[in-house]
């Protein structure tokens, strides 16, 4: 699971209203490279809830230095958009869970695929 | 690429190992994914550098065209582990990075996705295994999840119900082709050797 795809899971539990972001707990994490396009980081940037990729990237222990926000004209910003596609499309979650941060249930996440199906009741 | 060369790649993808007939699960034919594809990348330019998602992907064929077309990333969703599990195969023997997947019930994401895609590419399950009006419902869950545009196939039998549908959510509808979907026996009870269906390749837009 990459965190471009974390930063949009929400938990459906219901009756839940604050299910976002899922907590990570990784048990085993992995970096595959992909080939950088600053386009399409870009463009990604205005789409995401940076706080919780902020968060996220925290609790894998692979904050390096991004910041709090954006930075201002990120577009021609190459060494943060680097940074950025890193975080987004190369950091992978294989093995571990997210947790719905209100109902506190736990998603597993296999072989990099998180499973958030819900039995029939939940 | 050429579409010839798109549709030998994905000859190589890996299909169904017991197909699911209750989840309708067929495998979408080389041929059929490479000319949704093609179509998508050359005459739209709606893949290469976008963020795809693929509603309903099962073992993956439309993904791995998209990844292979160059998407900045293409997520799949699908409910059935066993087909996500020959999906990650499928990218492990193509060694794609750029793919993702969610285990997960279409038809209970409702909006959490609302725009958060560039594209939706589906072939979804058609609604024949007591399940009718699911096509409706991955259509709909498409449309709220694209910013850009949603491709799609449905039997062309069903193409005036598309069509009062996409004017009551407001979306343009265009059938981009007619197919035939020929599928082959797949399942014991199957009496023919293969059927035909008459499918439409459809993109929808908003207004």
């Amino acid at each position: 699971m990459k965190l471009l795809t974390h930063n949009m899971l929400t938990s459906h539990v219901q009756g839940v209203t604050k299910g976002y972001p899922l907590i990570i707990k990784a048990t085993e994490v992995k970096v595959n490279e992909l080939e950088f396009n600053a386009q399409f980081v870009s463009r990604m940037i205005p789409k995401l809830e940076w706080k919780a990729l902020i968060q996220a990237a925290e609790w894998l222990g692979q904050s390096q230095d991004l910041p709090s926000t954006p930075k201002p004209n990120y577009e021609s910003v190459e060494d943060f958009l680097r940074k950025v596609h890193r975080i987004l499309l190369e950091v992978e979650v294989v093995e571990g869970c997210l947790q719905c941060p209100e109902s506190g249930r736990e998603f597993p996440i296999s072989n990099g695929v998180p499973n958030l199906l819900l039995i029939e009741d939940e | 690429m050429k579409l010839k060369e798109l549709e030998s790649c994905l000859q190589q993808v890996d299909g169904f190992e017991e197909p699911k007939i209750l989840l309708e699960q067929y495998p979408t034919s080389p041929h059929i994914a490479g000319c949704m594809l093609y179509t998508i990348h050359n005459t739209f330019d709606d893949i290469q550098h976008k963020l795809v998602a693929d509603l309903g992907c099962g073992c993956g064929v439309l993904s791995i065209g998209a990844a292979v077309l160059d998407a900045g990333l293409c997520v799949g969703f699908d409910i059935d582990e066993d087909a996500l599990d020959i999906f990650k195969g499928n990218v492990e023997d193509f060694e794609l990075s750029n793919i993702d997947m969610v285990q997960c019930d279409v038809c209970s994401i409702g909006s959490s996705y609302a725009k958060k895609f560039d594209t939706v590419i589906m072939n979804p399950p058609f609604g024949t295994k007591h399940n009718q009006g699911i096509d409706m419902q991955f259509l709909q869950t498409a449309i709220s999840m694209a910013s850009t545009a949603v491709y799609s196939l449905h039997k062309t039998s069903t193409r005036d119900h598309i069509q009062k549908k996409a004017n009551d959510w407001k979306v343009k509808m265009e059938v981009i082709a007619e197919l035939r979907y020929d599928l082959p026996a797949s399942y014991k009870f199957h009496k023919k050797k293969s059927v035909d269906i008459q499918v439409d390749f459809i993109r929808f837009t908003p207004t």
